[in-house]
């Protein structure tokens, strides 16, 4: 029954990460959000399911907001990713992180790496985003405590911040 | 997910030569949305992957007068967010913004989408409301099939061993045409409930000229509502109700789960065949 | 009440920036050297008899290092804890070992069968596949009603049926209101099963030092303390040898206030593999293997008068506990006797309870914890005699509210309610929503063929938990304040949140009682081996009780404070004051001291006043007198979909008055995250296992959060009716809105749908089902 065991040649993989450019050799099986917590070290960028939907893993591959739990290391191969710990800059927090300080726009703050990382895509495609744009630009981010309010309010706040 | 050999071709053709090579031990991937899922829960578990990312050629997406091409392994945002579709085909970036959120449509892609024939998915609604034709690649060359021809069964395709969807070719709609998508999201998943596309294009005389709609969520298969499209064929906006009322005609097996009965389901059908129809006809004049 | 200056502002957490920079340590981020990683084996199957188990090929697997099975741990782990299963309480219970891996019979599908240590997760995952496990498949129990039925196989065969426990509760005299009541409106009611689904699964990280024989359990817990005794019993340690760390802890929601099989297992491996051992739980497993909450069917009895005035209430409800026991799961049941009151005057009321085994993962604490059941039930009630008399729904509960000069109040069920003006909270909400605007709205929508619909919740719930005499496992908490010698101050507490803020809000109470700044101060909380003993982060408790430990300990720390300065000044105790961070003779704060000024002296040991001890730390432990009461009025305002039964939430307002409040941002936020999680129950979420006792809901595939675009904005207001149970005035808020907003909306759906002659429809309120009612029945005002 374990033929197949029989593959998974490790696969050399480089990538820019925050700005830092690494190699490692993976397996092809593991997942990037394994990769960037186990291999990486960053372990910001958290997994809360199996099934895509709850974006705690979202992380910006080439500029972009994805799910690090459905995504293999091996097809970041190449890629310029951007976790949580690479938003802010010179010790200065990234406008939208600040939002969420401000705003309290987390509690237990598991899913907010994700959250932030969601609200970061949202303001790059639309800089001055509607109430019901935030709701739903976060719709791929489960988040059990706090009712997404504050959350809405942190994003206009960065909004507001960045448009400033 | 069981370990893999992992095979990132540059080229179309060596990918083929590899899919020829490795038969049904191997998996074409594509942005990963449809397939990883499956892997993780062991469910696929094949014993090589084959990754299609790095195929240039099969991520564009084209809006010309008379063809849209959609590369297979375009994202669903690259439509969603194509700066000529909104004119040309509403329909189709419409419904790119319906599918999962933000990261899956960033990520996943729409030939991936269409290739796995999930019976709740939303672009089998759309290619069949567009008359879509995919371009597949195979051991013995390229064919071409129709959408309609192309959804056979719960995830089961007209693709045969060996073969690649490579393609998306949709005639670009005429003046005085319009598309709408409406659909019911599970409420856990967001996939369709029921989903329904519809384009239409009308007559000076603001009638029903051609017609086309898919479904999707409600059977095994998406499938057309030709039953709706022969009522409306020739008519106008006020005989939409009544043909809508067809929806969930011929339907051989609904799909029921504890998300959404059959009948449930069939009734969503007519009652969004109805939506997208009278929206397909707003825009359309 | 110091003066203030922090407290009641509007801070923002201290806790924050580590967790908005991906910086912070959740049991998963803990990476310790040569860690195993363990998968557990569990039960594909809802009911079997197990066979033998063939673990050769998983341990033959390269890198795995051990495969652990239920006999081989049988008699070096004890059972799975149950801290409420007095006989006194519940007569004639009965009480099944719970092994923490099963041993000759799986009770519930995701039931621990084995369990692999390997040097990756992906690897001990493989190694799961490769166990074999003999399975005789039984039948299975899925419900109340199955497991009484009879010839219903039973679970625990010890005893002959599965009835678990029974429990009743009576007060006034019942006979007599309902022979004096003009009707009797009854109703059946069903409270689904939830899954409480905190964004953190459970996760476990195990060390063992033989050299010191200590054991190190990293696990995402509400309750790090009670865990270490637990463990301590189960694996057979010296408590003193055993320490718990909640790290940084991803929500709980009660379903982290309890003591799992995988705690007790990885100590067990890490012990005996002397390597650390990692379990991080799947989703899937929590779904399976973290405790569910609700779960009570029952028929409701309301005896009442043709104005409306509530004479009584009868409730015979059974509860599904699933398998086994956790923590406290038979104490849930009866939170909700014990508020079956609600806010309202009537003396007379009883509840029977009859608890079933079945085949399911047990019930236990989630968010309010039976108080949600016992305000939903009452409020619905309210709603149902409200259209069965034809009166307003608001005047009878106008009617039938406990008067604001009737504070302290003893209900039926011997509680005593510490302080409230209903009336005051549910004018503000009828204010803010412009109800009367909102009325004629409705009816001319109705016109148009749609339906809007306006639900009332008036609660009240019990917080600060509470009176040891009333607590399965303790009620007090403690604190330990100390002060550096450079003045920077520490608090232990023994409160272990997760989320919730208390570095912020204890920080505030600090920074004004004795006159330091925010950043001087830091709250350690979730060590065993740091914090004095402690009970934990639930019930509304950790400022209410937590906090008014360490306002004590602060007021020990200040008493000595000023006697030092007084005796440095030369002054009197009685005369010093804190006055600008200074400890000053009245008036004269350029002359006072800081504390760190004293701090230095205290340490330093010279020039005391004499009979003082030098050091300057304190501890309290507090004992509260009574629970707290918080309560408010929460209104919704939905549109229902003629065409599809889809539920448009378009206004929600919630006024609450959780006491005094320490900082409005966190309060706000605790209400907001209440209410999503109320309106999830109501419209969305039902754990549902099918005949064979699969789980169908299983993942968040098919078992639905509340997302952001489900919500209006919250309209919030607040009245202020202070505790006197304890000295900050502060009652609590943490379980209220999700107590508040489930009948809210419940009562606002079928307010719309009155048209059709809908009176009551069980949760959740999906499309589906609103969709047949409407279908089966005409609108008959059109």
């Amino acid at each position: 029954m374990y033929s197949s065991h029989k593959g998974g040649a490790l696969v050399k993989i480089e990538v820019t990460i925050n700005g830092e450019h690494q190699s490692h050799e993976v397996e092809p099986r593991m997942l990037l959000v394994h990769f960037l917590r186990e291999v990486v070290g960053l372990t910001g960028t958290h997994v809360g399911c199996e099934t895509s939907l709850c974006g705690a893993c979202s992380v910006m591959l080439n500029g972009e907001a994805v799910k690090a739990c459905t995504v293999l290391a091996v097809q970041a191969h190449g890629a310029d990713i951007t976790t949580i710990e690479g938003l802010a800059q010179n010790g200065e927090l990234h406008p939208i992180q600040e939002g969420f300080w401000e705003c309290h726009g987390l509690q237990c703050g598991f899913c907010t790496p994700g959250m932030i990382i969601a609200a970061h895509q949202l303001l790059e495609r639309h800089p001055k985003p509607s109430e019901a744009d935030i709701r739903r630009g976060i719709e791929g981010n489960l988040c059990r405590c706090t009712g997404y309010q504050h959350i809405v309010d942190a994003v206009q706040y960065a909004a507001a911040k960045m448009t400033a | 997910m069981i370990p893999f050999d992992y095979h990132a071709p540059k080229t179309l053709q060596k990918a083929m030569r590899l899919v020829r090579e490795h038969g049904d031990d191997a998996s074409v991937l594509a942005g990963g949305h449809s397939l990883i899922p499956l892997m993780k829960l062991r469910f696929a578990a094949p014993a090589v992957v084959i990754d299609l990312g790095g195929i240039g050629g099969l991520k564009k997406v084209t809006a010309g007068h008379e063809t849209i091409t959609i590369g297979a392994l375009a994202t669903h945002y690259a439509v969603e967010s194509h700066r000529l579709l909104p004119g040309k085909c509403r329909l189709l970036p419409e419904t790119a913004s319906e599918i999962g959120d933000v990261q899956v449509r960033n990520r996943g892609t729409v030939g991936g989408s269409i290739a796995h024939a999930d019976p709740a998915a939303d672009w089998p609604a759309a290619m069949l409301a567009l008359n879509a034709q995919f371009d597949i690649a195979g051991p013995s060359g390229e064919r071409a099939v129709a959408a309609s021809d192309f959804f056979v069964g719960l995830f089961t395709t007209a693709l045969q061993a060996g073969e690649v969807l490579t393609r998306i070719r949709i005639a670009t709609p005429p003046e005085n045409s319009g598309g709408a998508y409406v659909k019911m999201r599970q409420s856990a998943s967001g996939f369709a409930l029921a989903g329904v596309a519809a384009q239409v294009a009308l007559d000076s005389a603001g009638n029903c000229a051609s017609v086309a709609v898919g479904v999707t969520g409600v059977a095994s298969v998406a499938y057309r509502a030709h039953a709706v499209e022969d009522a409306l064929r020739g008519r106008g906006l006020d005989a939409i109700a009544e043909a809508a009322a067809h929806a969930a005609d011929g339907v051989e097996e609904f799909q029921e789960d504890h998300h959404a009965s059959a009948d449930y389901r069939a009734h969503l059908a007519r009652v969004f065949a109805q939506r997208a129809l009278t929206r397909a006809f707003e825009r359309a004049t | 009440m110091p003066v203030s200056k922090t407290v009641g502002a509007r801070i923002k957490r201290r806790e924050d920036p580590r967790l908005i920079q991906g910086l912070a340590h959740y049991v998963d981020d803990i990476k310790l050297p040569n860690t195993l990683h363990v998968a557990i084996l569990r039960s594909p199957y809802s009911h079997a008899r197990i066979g033998a188990i063939d673990t050769d090929a998983a341990q033959n697997l390269p890198g795995v290092k051990a495969v652990v099975t239920g006999s081989d741990i049988k008699d070096t782990i004890g059972g799975i804890p149950c801290a409420a299963t007095d006989p006194e309480g519940f007569p004639g219970i009965k009480v099944p070992h719970h092994p923490v891996l099963a041993i000759d019979k799986a009770r519930f599908v995701g039931e621990p069968i084995a369990a692999v240590a390997a040097t990756s997760a992906y690897i001990a995952r493989d190694a799961l596949d490769l166990i074999e496990v003999d399975y005789d498949p039984l039948d299975a129990v899925n419900s109340a009603d199955a497991a009484f039925a009879d010839g219903a196989p039973v679970l625990h065969e010890d005893w002959d049926d599965n009835m678990a426990f029974t429990w009743q509760i009576a007060g006034g005299d019942i006979d007599a209101a309902f022979a004096e009541a003009d009707h009797i409106v009854s109703q059946r009611i069903e409270h689904q099963r939830l899954v409480p689904n905190p964004m953190e699964t459970r996760g476990v990280l195990a060390e063992y030092m033989r050299g010191k024989d200590q054991l190190t359990i990293w696990s995402s817990t509400q309750i790090p303390h009670l865990l270490r005794t637990q463990l301590s019993i189960m694996l057979d340690m010296a408590e003193n040898h055993v320490r718990v760390i909640a790290p940084e802890v991803g929500g709980g929601f009660g379903c982290k206030l309890n003591v799992y099989a995988e705690e007790a297992l990885l100590g067990h491996m890490a012990k005996t593999l002397g390597q650390p051992v990692k379990w991080i739980e799947g989703r899937r497993e929590n779904f399976l293997h973290t405790i569910h909450g609700r779960d009570q069917t029952g028929v409701v009895e309301l005896a009442v008068k043709n104005d409306g005035a509530i004479l009584g209430l009868k409730y015979a409800v059974t509860a599904d506990v699933g398998a086994y026991y956790q923590l406290l799961t038979p104490a849930i049941p009866t939170l909700t006797g014990l508020m079956l009151c609600g806010s309202y005057t009537f003396q007379n009321v009883q509840m029977d309870l009859k608890a079933a085994f079945t085949n399911k993962m047990a019930t236990d604490a989630y968010r309010g914890a039976g108080r949600p059941e016992a305000t939903y039930l009452i409020e619905r009630m309210i709603d149902i005699a409200a259209h069965d008399l034809g009166l307003d729904p608001l005047d009878v509960r106008r009617k039938n509210f406990i008067g604001t000069d009737a504070f302290p109040h003893e209900t039926g069920t011997a509680l005593a309610y510490d302080s409230g003006d209903y009336t005051a909270a549910l004018d503000r909400a009828v204010e803010m929503a412009d109800y009367d605007a909102l009325r004629w709205q409705q009816a001319e929508l109705r016109d148009q063929g749609r339906y809007l619909g306006i639900g009332f919740s008036t609660y009240v719930e019990i917080c600060g938990m509470g009176p040891s005499a009333a607590m399965p496992a303790g009620g007090w908490e403690s604190s330990t304040v100390r002060v550096d010698p450079t003045g920077k101050v520490t608090v232990l507490t023994g409160v272990s949140p997760h989320g919730q803020g208390q570095e912020t809000t204890f920080a505030q109470l600090v920074a004004d009682g004795l006159g330091v700044g925010l950043a001087d101060i830091r709250i350690i909380h979730g060590d065993t081996d740091a914090v004095q003993y402690g009970i934990g982060t639930f019930g509304s408790r950790a400022t209410a009780v937590g906090g008014t430990a360490m306002v004590h300990a602060m007021g020990k720390i200040k008493d000595k404070v000023i006697k030092i300065a007084a005796h440095l000044m030369e002054s009197n105790p009685q005369d010093i004051v804190l006055e600008d961070d200074k400890y000053c003779v009245q008036g004269a704060p350029e002359s006072g001291l800081t504390l760190a000024e004293i701090a230095q002296v205290a340490h330093v040991g010279v020039g005391l006043p004499p009979e003082t001890e030098p050091g300057l730390a304190e501890s309290h432990f507090f004992e509260p007198p009574n629970f707290t009461y918080p309560f408010g009025t929460h209104i919704a305002v939905v549109e229902v979909d003629a065409d599809t039964g889809e539920v448009e939430l378009q206004r929600y307002i919630a006024v609450d008055d959780c006491g005094n409040i320490i900082n409005p941002l966190i309060v706000e936020g605790q209400v907001h995250g209440g209410i999503a999680q109320g309106v999830g129950q109501a419209l969305y979420e039902e754990a549902i296992y099918d005949e064979s006792g699969q789980m169908l809901t299983g993942s968040f595939m098919d078992y639905a959060l509340p997302k952001a675009h489900n919500f209006p904005r919250f309209e919030l207001g607040n009245t202020v009716t202070p505790s006197p149970v304890n000295p900050m005035g502060v009652k609590g808020v943490g379980e209220a809105g999700t107590i508040g907003s489930t009948p809210a909306i419940a009562n606002a759906v079928i307010d719309a749908l009155k048209p059709f002659g809908v009176r009551h429809i069980d949760l959740p309120l999906r499309p589906e089902k609103l969709w047949k009612l409407m279908q089966e029945r005409n609108d008959d005002s059109l």
